[in-house]
């Protein structure tokens, strides 16, 4: 299990005379839970960004799946298995939950001119429904969920492409203690089904909980790669937390 | 439940419908046939424009340019020393088609902007369209107009073919809203509309839909166009491709509520006529102008998702509060016949 399914070469963006990121390289190998921590501004969004299409790199290359990502878009990598979450959910708040999944699970050019939810989308996304304990608020509009909710059901979008690998930004961030514990269930369960994560995260107790190995970012730039253990006691994380 | 919802809206529309086709045949004075064409016009019109407008959350500013054009195409086709007949009507598919084509480039570029630069970029198209009937005399007539044949209708039913005419565009654009609605094309602008950047992320077609929506759209208004040439006989740029057609349509659309099926229609049966009776109050003076702008002014401060989704809004509130007066009474009951104290 030790193939690399993402790997970030050099990966540099600056915004005006700010370096974000700046020279960044690490992997990710297939089958993990790999955890990216850093301080605040240490530009661990922005590298988020940068993988998945939403930010340009200045330099730096990309390889996702043995092939390099030339022009990183989005869509494209979305189809091909990479898909992520926003730290603030993101949901379209007019369509119902049903739909909100329906649409996130991709759809070939003849279904774009079909029926807006057929028979199939429908058990599809009531299956996900059901992993999620969201099935009775399945045709409810999902602007009307709450925010714990919005982040269950933006993880459980992302999950309908049936994508190898999942970035999730910073999944727990403002919800309560159990919608912590339900959200580390599934990632959990979705990780014994094959599905290899990313994760930034604030909640270090989570992190040391799910996470191997752990990728700790300062100043645009790794400073450290191991266990959870091994992250915990190493002088320079220490010093970027703490110090300087 | 929501069969009984599809059964309405479709006893809705045939009632609607039926309505539009009997009050020519029933009859009535020439002042309320002629409104009642541009009324269908504009309701057309302003259902058209809701397909990327509302459907798609893209407001064009520019769609009286695609309005022009189609009339252009008639008014040149089939000018004065053309006897047309009903072939004009005949031929309106292609121009919508034509249009349609025509606008896809224009589209690409334009969509590439969003919000108010889209509008503003939009609003250019417009002014260029314009500009360019007003120089193109070779082809336009430039300032001169160009007439278009007369068509060679019965006097007394002359403004049956023209008012039918729009009651079918009227219903084609509403027919294409329902299918888009239905269809994974209407999912897909729903997620353009609220958050594109993410629809991206999910893997939408984004470029594609909003393309399908934009040129569909320009392609009816076109055809509208087309009808209304035939229909007024002559046409000049400034009335073509003119700024007040797109607000017109802009305006009923967000009147009723942008990206509902109705809002547009009612918006425009609204609009229309309340326009038609300023400008015979207020006379040939433009202080009209002035009342549609105060209307304007009031939707955007009251009512600033339409007529329609308000309602829909409040319905919908009060029916929450009910449901949760109801569910309350029972929580309790259980909480203390079991005494969990825990409530669903």
């Amino acid at each position: 299990m030790s193939e690399i399914l993402l790997s970030v070469d050099h990966l540099t963006k600056r915004f005006g005379g700010v370096t974000a990121v700046n020279e960044c390289s690490f992997q990710v190998q297939t089958g993990t839970i790999t955890a990216l921590i850093g301080p605040n501004g240490s530009g661990k969004t922005t590298v988020f960004n940068m993988v998945t299409g939403y930010l340009k790199a200045d330099s730096g290359s990309i390889t996702f799946k043995g092939e390099p990502i030339m022009r990183p878009r989005p869509a494209d990598l979305y189809r091909r298995g990479l898909s992520r979450t926003f730290q603030q959910a993101r949901i379209f708040p007019d369509l119902t939950v049903l739909e909100n999944l329906v649409v996130a699970a991709g759809y070939s050019w003849k279904q774009l001119f079909g029926k807006r939810v057929t028979a199939d989308d429908n058990a599809r996304a009531h299956r996900m429904l059901e992993e999620f304990r969201l099935e009775q608020l399945a045709d409810l509009p999902s602007g009307e969920l709450s925010y714990g909710q919005r982040k269950l059901l933006e993880f459980a979008a992302v999950l309908m492409s049936e994508p190898s690998l999942v970035l999730l930004d910073e999944p727990t961030a403002g919800v309560n203690p159990v919608m912590i514990d339900t959200m580390e269930r599934h990632v959990r369960e979705r990780h014994a089904n094959g599905v290899t994560f990313l994760i930034v995260e604030h909640d270090m107790q989570l992190v040391m909980r799910l996470c191997d190995p752990v990728i700790v970012l300062d100043r645009g730039a790794p400073i450290a790669f191991g266990t959870p253990a091994a992250i915990q006691s190493d002088p320079l994380v220490l010093e970027a937390y703490l110090g300087g | 439940m929501r069969a009984l919802l599809a059964r309405i809206g479709v006893v809705r529309a045939v009632i609607f419908f039926l309505i539009l086709i009997i009050v020519p045949i029933v009859g009535g004075p020439v002042w309320l046939i002629n409104t009642l064409i541009f009324t269908i016009m504009y309701a057309a019109l302003a259902s058209s424009w809701n397909l990327v407008g509302g459907y798609a959350g893209y407001p064009s500013l520019g769609h009286a340019a695609f309005f022009g054009l189609g009339a252009y195409a008639i008014a040149i086709t089939f000018n004065k020393s053309v006897d047309g007949g009903y072939v004009p009507f005949i031929v309106l598919p292609i121009v919508g088609i034509g249009a349609a084509l025509i606008s896809l480039p224009i589209g690409w570029v334009a969509m590439r902007t969003r919000a108010d630069v889209f509008a503003i970029v939009t609003i250019t198209l417009l002014f260029i369209a314009q500009t360019l009937a007003f120089n193109l005399t070779g082809v336009t007539g430039g300032a001169q107009g160009t007439s278009v044949a007369v068509a060679p209708f019965a006097v007394d039913t002359y403004d049956w073919p023209f008012y039918y005419g729009m009651v079918v565009l009227l219903a084609v654009a509403m027919g294409i809203s329902v299918y888009f609605r239905r269809s994974k094309i209407g999912l897909s602008l729903s997620t353009v509309r609220a958050d594109e950047e993410k629809a991206h992320g999910v893997g939408v077609r984004v470029t594609a839909v909003k393309l399908i929506a934009f040129s569909v759209s320009a392609g009816l208004v076109a055809m509208v166009g087309g009808v209304w040439a035939y229909y007024v006989g002559f046409v000049y740029p400034q009335f073509a491709i003119d700024p007040l057609i797109t607000i017109g349509m802009v305006l009923m659309a967000f009147l009723g509520g942008r990206g509902t099926l109705w809002g547009p229609v009612l918006g425009a049966f609204i609009m229309v006529p309340a326009q038609q009776y300023f400008a015979y109050t207020f006379g040939a003076s433009e202080l009209y102008l002035v009342a549609y702008a105060a209307v304007f002014l009031i939707i955007m401060l009251f009512l600033p998702r339409g007529i329609l989704p308000s309602i829909a809004d409040r319905l919908r509130k009060r029916r929450a509060t009910a449901n949760a007066r109801e569910d309350i009474i029972p929580a309790v009951d259980v909480a203390a016949t079991e005494g969990t104290g825990v409530a669903q």
